[in-house]
């Protein structure tokens, strides 16, 4: 794949010498997906479900067309896709909705250290209020988690298995398939964060047997502010709403209402009606390319990458094996804040902290670390400028004294 | 030549490497401020004994980048014994300097003039401001 063919089809790139390295944290914006929410704003602006004219029907069927499109994406049905305003609540509403009414004293919850903050904050506020308790997967020594040490920790008492689909630090993808079955074969229930799987390689969460599954918008070249909640129709048919208000109801009464069915009852207030008309044609961008293709892509730049620091002295690699174009790593002892800096005077944007994955660096035991990852619109020259780029900061950090 | 070649010279590594007053006490008349920048994971904690109106001392300990650290160690150095009013116009002044805010240029920063360089690095100003700000919430 030539990349710099796809630089053009990215505003953000276009005259400008940036490198952009932290598509982990959000993707950069396509003329398509821009293209089309501007349309929304300039020819059919106007709120979905209510109005009785042509422009709100207009707006509607646009807005249920785009589920639609995402639905069929991951293989899922129109009832089963509910928007949020991003992965984040989509991974609340399942902890709210399901666990907290689920989950009582005595059941465990598996998790692991990979988990973004998003995926373990929400099950910890179920663990403090039901009395569940938190079991984490132990990790291999590189942080992997595997069905091996999954069945370590798979009881009978495992009611709900979180775990992420792609570690947004370590970017090792889960064993998910063989883990969903053994948790299915003990009844609990799975949830899984995609935000970093979905945008980069074909998921069928027919196939994948999961129960619940999230991911976000602003990660594969959609908008901000909408992302998915998948859920099982049968599970969602269940799951009580955790906002009220209007459009998620069919029959008002002064002391009782009566809510609509999925996906309509978890989707109260004007939706995010521009992004997820946005999100579509994000789905429409990338699979003009072909996920096939943009995953070679990105393996072909991270091997790249990852072989020329291998060759440097001075830098720690926290994740070789990465299976995703997703490195993290540091340059021995510098802090990432100090080095980050280097980078951005060079224009190549690229994330240093936590990443939202505190148990991570816990497990890493650093504070903090850098991270490159790699999209469709990066190219070799960008490997080649940053691989010179950490070169020229060793050098910089040695020499000034780090 | 690169800003942060500027930026990063002499007095910043100075105090990074050998911070002065580093370490806190177990003193009551101490009293203690916690900051932390929970998207970077800056840490920083300053200790003042303040006595008659004057800050006596400056304690202050933690973790993060050389900027944040050093600036704990530069703050203790240039605040210690002044008055208290004037320790946070200096430090008022300072932070006003590194936000880039108008700011008296007659007023004597010493080694934390070093810092001026963070307007050109806005990502940074945190880095450089919240032992300060902790400093601040001591002595207010």
């Amino acid at each position: 794949m030539d990349a710099t063919s796809f630089k053009k089809d990215f505003p953000a790139l276009r005259n400008t010498d940036l490198v952009y390295l932290d598509t982990a944290a959000s993707s950069l914006t396509p003329t398509s997906v821009i293209k089309q929410m501007n349309e929304y704003y300039e020819h059919y602006p106007v709120n979905v479900h209510r109005g009785v004219y042509k422009l709100s029907f207009r707006a509607t069927e646009m807005y249920e067309a785009a589920r639609n499109t995402i639905a069929e994406f991951i293989g899922a049905t129109f009832e089963e896709t509910v928007f949020t305003r991003g992965a984040s609540s989509a991974l609340n509403l399942v902890a709210s909705a399901y666990g907290l009414t689920n989950l009582k004293e005595g059941d465990e919850i598996i998790v692991s250290e990979l988990e973004h903050h998003s995926h373990i904050l929400p099950w910890q506020n179920v663990a403090k209020k039901t009395g569940a308790k938190l079991i984490y997967v132990p990790l291999t020594p590189a942080g992997r988690i595997t069905v091996d040490n999954f069945k370590h920790v798979l009881s009978d008492k495992t009611k709900m298995v979180v775990l992420t689909h792609v570690s947004n630090v370590m970017g090792y993808e889960t064993p998910i398939e063989n883990i969903i079955t053994l948790a299915h074969a003990q009844g609990a229930i799975v949830s899984v964060d995609a935000a970093q799987s979905v945008p980069h390689k074909p998921v069928d969460v027919k196939k994948m047997d999961c129960d619940f599954l999230a991911f976000s918008g602003h990660k594969m070249c959609g908008p901000t502010g909408i992302g998915v909640l998948y859920g099982k129709k049968h599970l969602l048919d269940d799951l009580e709403p955790i906002e009220f208000g209007g459009d998620m109801n069919d029959n008002v009464e002064k002391y009782d209402a009566h809510f609509k069915d999925t996906p309509y009852k978890f989707e109260t207030g004007t939706p995010p009606i521009a992004e997820a008309i946005g999100l579509a044609a994000a789905i429409k961008y990338l699979r003009s390319i072909g996920f096939e293709t943009i995953y070679a892509h990105e393996n072909h730049l991270k091997e790249k990458a990852l072989d020329a620091l291998e060759k440097l002295e001075g830098i720690t690699v926290y994740n070789p094996g990465t299976d995703t174009g997703i490195i993290t790593f540091n340059l021995d002892g510098v802090h990432p804040h100090d080095a980050v800096s280097f980078f951005d005077e060079d224009n190549i944007a690229m994330r240093a902290g936590h990443h939202c994955a505190q148990l991570v660096m816990r497990f890493l035991d650093v504070p903090a670390t850098l991270r490159a990852s790699f999209y469709l619109y990066n190219d070799e020259a960008d490997v080649n400028r940053f691989i010179e780029n950490v070169k020229a900061a060793r050098a910089f950090f040695t020499e000034v004294g780090f | 030549m690169r800003q942060l070649e500027n930026l990063y010279r002499q007095i910043i590594m100075d105090h990074y490497k050998k911070p002065r007053n580093k370490g806190l006490l177990d003193d009551a008349r101490y009293k203690k401020e916690h900051i932390k920048n929970p998207s970077c994971g800056d840490d920083v904690t300053i200790q003042t004994f303040v006595e008659d109106g004057i800050v006596k001392d400056i304690r202050h300990d933690g973790t993060g980048c050389s900027i944040c650290c050093s600036s704990a160690s530069v703050l203790s150095t240039r605040l210690k014994n002044l008055p208290v009013t004037e320790a946070l116009k200096i430090s008022e002044n300072y932070i006003n300097m590194i936000t880039n805010k108008p700011y008296d240029e007659t007023i004597e920063l010493e080694d934390a003039q070093a810092y001026e360089g963070i307007k050109d690095f806005p990502a940074r100003t945190k880095c450089a401001t919240i032992a300060w700000k902790a400093f601040e919430n001591t002595v207010k």
